[in-house]
């Protein structure tokens, strides 16, 4: 969560403080069940009736209607009923773009959390996504997938395949980016170095001569978050491990969630 | 590679405002019941205090580029070694729209920066509170440290030296409210090469007939799917970047209402209809997109994926196979020749395009010798060597005829085509046609929830776009809804002024607006029934 958020969260929370008691007549029970907590499954739940399956989402044409079974990897920070989630099963991995969600829902999308989504198929530069989604919370397993290593796939053709999945990068090295006063850095702000502190990080890796640019999206893990503090530490030269969810804009783009050193 | 901007970014500030201003409201009204004035008026200080230092802070925004930032900050250090007594400390955005919504928050809290750079219509929204910003007619005339004035420690613009066009611009309530800072308008960068390849010719001022015509023929398939003027895959010939803005300037461009001065909303109207019904057959057929459907146009034009793209002149460093700014990957490139032309028009003897680009308003203060420190930074913002130096890193016009007329602007405008960086020639003709185009250009009223109305007039022509894609035919039960929809999504009948075309009951109020109604009354009865009792006590007393 950035600074901003929490800034606009005080302000609206004073302001929903003043109005509360009179809207809480207003709710019924919207309390969580005490049922207990789901068993860890292997993302293999089998689809309700009407639900997709990963390979009929895939073969959906852009703006077709989609409805999946999913799980919750990961979200970006709610904001204005809003709430981008990073989800899949045992198949693949979905990107669900501003789903409709209140703030009380969405601290129930913790990772691992089956959720039914129901939207429209939709691409931004690449980028598969559910757009205009709504949210149902299922009962069932949970699930947290386990990264793919896309070391080697990165600059193939195979490598969307992945798209959107947790996936892992081993052994690349750290190579400069250039700031806006010319010096060799190990990350920016932003793109081109134009930001400041809480904005998206932007860092380059390299595997067998070819360099990539990666990203730590700040909507995702924010400056106090420990990937965003780790590539603030990066050093040009070193050789790290990542994982992160492999998004995509004019190619891959992955949102890095972890950095390790590894030697 | 590099990236603009993440889409996931772009979203977030645009879809937050009609609820931010309703917040905004809400604070207004609920202020009344501490019995809140707000801040004193500011008056213009008699002498600057120079003997006391003083900590401003500006809130500015870059496109995200390099070289604005390091303008900004230029500019900071060259104005705090004239003023040693100032620090200036600057919070950059990538969007206006977090601005908007972070000074909104701020207005609460009276914890609003010094100096922000903005647009009108979000500076009538700040304006909701009292003595929030500060007007600025005042300033101008100063004889000491007005604008030309004898203490002033920079050659900065006299008041005529702003172009009256815009500065005009900055007038709200009758008295300026900000200053202009940077112009620009919408420019139709056009494959050159694909309309010619399709048989058509290009003119000097394109029409919307055309620019359908051209799109609608270029989506004709070869046999095995790929588009027979790209042999691509994909191929959308026609994207408008910004919405809103394209429903603004086809309204005005057809003589069809949008807004009065006063805030009464006349977008629901026939003309309207007629354009989003073309808009959808256009859609459907795949000739045209928007950007927040489909992507940034920059990046499907240098594909060979678009014909017709339209965004900012702002945004011109993208534009083109040799834009200087480029973010799909090298083999992606398609090379082509790149046209730059005014928008398109219905009559093109009387051209009408949007004037926009950012203002700089300057936030109250108790202390005003703080606030006059503000209006000495703002005002140095106006010097020549930020004007234009801020002005070649995109397609912006200097506000300043002092800046215009200059021989090293008009220099850089010669040497256009020299290079593809500083003197790309799709950047400088693009500013080119505002340059020449300033008394076509037009701003749209301002009022309190004018930002949202504008964003409203977008999302009409995004939710058609989308419809038709699903199958969903637009017709008038359909647009009816969407203008039932669009209007209470954006609280377009809470802004003070009436909707035209729009007079039909609005059903009751709904249960929750009851009950914090009646909480609300509940309130102020206590309030005066505590009041009553206190005086009741006084008295007995």
């Amino acid at each position: 969560m950035t600074k901003d958020m929490l800034t606009r969260r005080t302000f609206f929370g004073a302001a929903a403080g003043v109005s509360m008691l009179a809207l809480a007549a207003c709710g019924g029970n919207g309390g969580a069940s005490d049922s207990a907590a789901p068993a860890a499954g292997d993302g293999t739940d089998p689809k309700g009736e009407g639900v997709m399956t990963y390979a009929d989402y895939m073969a959906a044409a852009v703006d077709d209607e989609v409805v999946v079974e999913c799980f919750v990897q990961d979200t970006q920070s709610w904001w204005e009923d809003q709430i981008t989630i990073y989800a899949a099963d045992a198949d693949g991995a979905y990107f669900i773009y501003n789903a409709a969600c209140t703030e009380e829902d969405s601290a129930k999308l913790v990772p691992g959390q089956k959720i039914k989504v129901t939207g429209y198929k939709a691409e931004w530069s690449g980028e598969f996504e559910i757009a205009e989604g709504t949210i149902e919370f299922e009962d069932g397993s949970t699930f947290i997938s386990e990264p793919v290593d896309v070391t080697d796939l990165l600059g193939t053709d195979e490598l969307i395949e992945h798209q959107n999945q947790r996936v892992a990068f081993t052994g690349m090295t750290v190579e400069p980016s250039t700031d806006p006063d010319g010096k060799e850095v190990a990350y920016l702000f932003n793109w081109d170095g134009s930001g400041a502190a809480g904005d998206d990080l932007y860092f380059n890796v390299s595997k067998d001569g070819e360099t990539y640019s990666f990203t730590v999206e700040s909507y995702l893990t924010g400056e106090d978050t420990d990937v965003y503090k780790a590539v603030q530490a990066l050093e040009v030269g070193q050789v790290v491990n990542m994982t992160g969810y492999l998004y995509w804009y004019e190619g891959a783009n992955p949102h890095i969630i972890s950095v390790e050193v590894a030697e | 590679m590099s990236m603009k901007k993440l889409h996931n970014t772009h979203a977030r500030g645009v879809r937050a405002l009609p609820a931010l201003l309703v917040a905004l409201l809400c604070t207004v009204i609920l202020a009344g019941c501490h019995g809140s004035q707000g801040m004193d008026a500011f008056e213009v200080p008699e002498q600057w205090d120079e003997s006391r230092t003083y900590e401003i802070t500006f809130w500015a925004k870059n496109d995200t580029n390099k070289t604005q930032t390091k303008i900004y900050e230029k500019a900071i250090d060259d104005f705090e070694a004239l003023y040693p007594n100032v620090k200036v400390k600057m919070r950059l955005y990538t969007d206006y729209g977090k601005i908007y919504n972070d000074v909104i928050t701020n207005i609460s809290t009276n914890t609003t920066p010094n100096v922000c750079i903005t647009y009108p219509d979000h500076i009538a929204t700040y304006m909701t509170g009292v003595n929030t910003v500060v007007p600025l007619d005042g300033l101008f005339a100063d004889e000491k440290y007005g604008l030309g004035g004898s203490e002033v420690k920079f050659q900065g613009p006299t008041t005529e030296q702003i172009i009256p066009e815009f500065l005009s611009e900055c007038v709200l309530a009758d008295e300026h409210y900000a200053i202009p800072y940077m112009r620009s308008t919408e420019i139709c960068y056009v494959n050159k090469t694909y309309v010619e390849k399709l048989g058509f010719e290009l003119p000097d001022v394109l029409t919307w007939d055309f620019i359908w015509e051209v799109s609608e023929a270029a989506t004709e398939k070869n046999a095995d799917g790929t588009y027979k003027v790209n042999g691509q895959k994909v191929l959308i010939p026609f994207i408008d970047k910004s919405t809103d803005n394209m429903m603004i300037q086809m309204l005005k461009q057809r003589g069809a209402g949008y807004s009065t001065a006063e805030g009464d909303i006349e977008i629901f109207n026939d003309d309207t209809r007629e354009i989003l019904t073309a808009v959808g057959e256009h859609a459907k057929s795949g000739a045209f997109s928007t950007f927040k459907i489909s992507g940034y146009p920059a990046n499907f034009l240098n594909a060979g994926q678009c014909i017709f793209a339209i965004d900012s002149s702002a945004g011109s460093t993208w534009m083109g196979s040799e834009a200087p700014l480029v973010d799909i990957s090298p083999d992606k490139l398609v090379q082509f020749e790149t046209a730059v032309r005014m928008v398109p028009q219905y009559d093109v003897d009387n051209p009408q395009m949007i004037s926009q680009g950012p203002s700089i308003c300057i936030f109250n203060k108790a202390d005003s010798q703080e606030v006059l420190a503000s209006w000495l930074f703002a005002q140095y913002l106006l010097t020549n060597d930020v004007q234009i130096a801020y002005a070649q890193t995109e397609g912006y016009v200097p506000v300043t005829s002092l800046a215009q007329d200059s021989a090293e602007y008009q220099d850089y405008l010669a040497q256009s085509g020299k290079d593809n960086d500083t003197h790309y020639s799709v950047k400088i003709d693009a500013t080119k046609i505002l340059l020449e185009n300033a008394e076509n250009t037009f701003v749209t009223p301002v009022f309190n929830g004018s930002a949202s109305l504008r964003d409203a007039s977008g999302q009409l022509i995004e939710n058609v776009s989308k419809a038709v894609k699903r199958k969903q035919t637009i017709n008038d039960t359909y647009l009816d809804g969407l203008f039932d929809d669009v209007l209470a999504l954006y609280h377009l009948d809470q802004l003070g002024g009436g909707v035209a075309g729009n007079t039909e009951s609005l059903g009751p109020l709904p249960r929750a607006s009851k009950i914090l109604i009646g909480a609300l009354i509940v309130a102020w009865i206590g309030i005066i029934a505590v009041a009553i009792h206190d005086k009741l006590q006084e008295r007995d007393s």
